[in-house]
């Protein structure tokens, strides 16, 4: 291949590059070999990268080969991708961004890493995150920071702040990234890429490293709507070694894409009639727009951009709620004019938009930190140099070896999120704090229940503001949580969302907006989605070449 | 919630976590400033309400008591910071 044609593979989605591998026009093995050079040239400036696997990846896209050639595997066969250094990869170092971990190899895969190598992705690397995937900005990994591509001084959001920037640089055609409090979606939202929280349940967590289980799920990153329906049906799923995973099957949105047997637009499973909800909330409330539902067939009529034969509008039936209290607070005017305008745009294209007010907000903030820390200080208790890990040279004794390994292993992040959790979690406080947290909680999906009863997706800003400057917002913790304002009552509630681009900034900053949908809608959030990239252009916009990248060697 | 330098010690105690003199000043101000925004949840009466643990109902995933992973020892071990054997190897637990 020459030059021009591999930088041409980079700008391509994880399955334009699948199709291209199935039709011959590339190699897995070169595909694979193309991204791992460019990582090798360009990730120094970047940094989304921790580790490489050059040996397993390429012996794994030649493995992706045979299944390509036997006309197996699925539309990712083939393709290069980055998992985020949280989630367990066999005999590949995996270290959630610690120094607690700096030299831990897994001696299994997780769930969504055997579903990927079944379906013939090929791994090529861990992405930077967060340490522990605490933090919304990749500052705090032990390994370094991450810069955002748009702007190499500022931050590319996090905690999943590596596989964003990775699939924004080209240095991933998609990426692997969880999300206990918005670490899918802010990211997304700071390098101009489309991501997926799926609903709690949807994806096992077996072999994620575990921050706040209650709130933590794994889900895509990629450059539009259909690559992140194509990587969530490929790792969503029952898995008995995690009972929260509730779906049987997994999803099936091979009618995002045209998959399965090639006929764009066929229904999906079930019915195929409707946007919003299933797994109950959404059921029998008459929309025209629902989804799936726990069989996991993500069920819903028609491929994006086909419009409507009789000649409606793409968004008909569509009913979204606009919480005007969430515009209301502080946020930057360039957000809230995108996101506003994005609503209109929505409704010029057939969706009922009604502002309503969707109380508590104020409080999911709270809440969240106290319920996350909390569920993150008994997780992390594991980690005591003992089985693996991190030990400490200096103790002399079995209980200095605990707080020895443990002060010298985490982060400052860490030591703030576990001693916050021990203290809501410690008798005399535990019903001030944790109880309530737990109360306000249920308060708080109540109102989003409510609010999605008469409406079939929420809309609103992914964060109050673009990516910021590194350095800006990391010595002030309380301001880093009240950032997350937007995001965390999804992990609160269970409920699904996915952010889309949908604007830039006076500086040229990209900005995101999510829909929320009621649990299991992921189906018509991803028609929604589709619909909305048929009509803008936003998520086609790359970053401006940095320099060396582009150019003849 | 004013935290104080004995909580302070008390939470590096639970925690499992020896501070430095710095360290322990910077938690005390950040985690007074932290509690006292949650602190707001008290604007909410929810005398009598339920606590949400879980976003949704989960039922246990019961399944026979048989072993199926095999026997993974050495695997296992290879993380080890220490071993002897086929053990983990620490300092003396009892004193």
């Amino acid at each position: 291949m020459n030059v021009n044609q591999t930088n041409d593979i980079r700008g391509l989605t994880a399955l334009e590059l699948g199709r291209l591998i199935k039709e011959r026009k590339i190699s897995s093995l070169e595909a694979a070999r193309i991204y791992i050079d460019a990582i090798k040239r360009e990730d120094g400036e970047i940094g989304a990268y921790i580790s490489v696997f050059e040996e397993a990846a390429l012996a794994q896209a030649e493995a992706a080969q045979k299944l390509v050639d036997s006309g197996v595997g699925g539309p990712l066969a083939g393709v290069p991708a980055a998992v985020k250094d949280a989630i367990c990869v066999k005999g590949e170092r995996t270290t959630a961004g610690s120094k607690i971990l700096e030299d831990f190899r897994p001696p299994y895969d997780a769930h969504i890493i055997e579903k990927m190598k079944e379906a013939g992705a090929v791994i090529i690397g861990k992405a930077n995150l967060d340490e522990f995937a605490m933090g919304g900005s990749t500052e705090t990994s032990y390994f370094g920071v991450t810069r955002n591509p748009w702007d190499l001084e500022r931050v590319p959001g996090g905690s999943s702040g590596g596989s964003a920037a990775a699939v924004a640089a080209g240095l991933a055609p998609y990426a692997i990234g969880s999300d206990t409090g918005g670490s899918i979606r802010q990211p997304c939202a700071f390098c101009n890429l489309t991501g997926i929280k799926p609903t709690y349940g949807s994806v096992s967590r077996y072999g994620l490293m575990a921050y706040a289980s209650s709130l933590d799920q794994i889900g895509p990153v990629g450059k539009d709507v259909r690559d992140c329906a194509a990587v969530l049906s490929m790792i969503s799923g029952r898995d008995k070694r995690d009972s929260t995973s509730v779906i049987e099957h997994g999803f099936d949105f091979s009618w995002a894409w045209g998959g399965a047997g090639g006929s764009a637009g066929s229904a999906g499973a079930g019915n195929g009639s409707s946007w919003g909800g299933a797994g109950g909330a959404g059921a029998g409330n008459g929309s025209a727009w629902a989804a799936g539902g726990m069989d996991g067939a993500g069920g819903s009529a028609g491929a994006a951009g086909t419009g409507t034969a009789d000649g409606g509008r793409p968004l008909d039936g569509l009913r979204i709620a606009l919480p005007t209290n969430y515009f209301a607070m502080g946020l930057a005017e360039d957000v809230k004019d995108a996101v506003l305008k994005a609503a209109k745009a929505m409704s010029g294209m057939g969706a009922q938009v009604d502002e309503i007010e969707i109380p508590l907000i104020e409080y999911a903030v709270p809440a969240y930190y106290i319920i996350a820390c909390a569920e993150a200080s008994s997780n992390l208790s594991r980690y005591d140099g003992v089985k693996y890990g991190f030990r400490s040279k200096e103790a002399g004794d079995i209980l200095e070896m605990f707080y020895k390994s443990r002060s010298e292993g985490f982060g400052a992040e860490v030591k703030r999120r576990i001693m916050l959790g021990s203290f809501v979690l410690s008798s005399g406080y535990f019903d001030a704090y944790y109880k309530k947290a737990l109360q306000v909680r249920g308060l708080i999906k109540g109102s989003f229940d409510e609010a999605l009863q008469q409406h079939d997706f929420i809309l609103s800003p992914v964060s109050p503001t673009p990516a910021y400057r590194i350095g800006q917002q990391i010595s002030d913790p309380l301001a880093m949580y009240l950032a997350d304002i937007y995001t965390v009552s999804l992990n609160l509630s269970g409920l699904p969302g996915i952010a889309l681009p949908c604007g830039f900034d006076r500086e040229g900053m990209p900005i995101g907006m999510q829909l929320i949908g009621k649990p299991f809608s992921e189906g018509g959030l991803i028609r929604a989605g589709l619909e909305w990239q048929a009509a803008t252009d936003y998520h086609k916009k790359r970053p401006e070449p940095r320099k060396g990248r582009g150019q003849a060697e | 919630m004013q935290i104080t330098d004995t909580l302070i010690d008390y939470l590096g105690e639970l925690s499992r976590l020896e501070l430095s003199e710095e360290e322990k000043q910077a938690r005390k101000k950040d985690l007074t400033d932290i509690l006292n925004y949650m602190d707001r949840l008290n604007e909410i009466d929810t005398t009598g309400l339920p606590e949400m643990t879980h976003p949704f109902d989960a039922s246990n995933n019961f399944r026979e008591d048989v072993v199926s992973n095999g026997d993974r020892r050495q695997e296992m071990l290879e993380n080890a910071p220490d071993k002897k054997g086929d053990f983990f190897k620490v300092f003396s637990t009892v004193p």
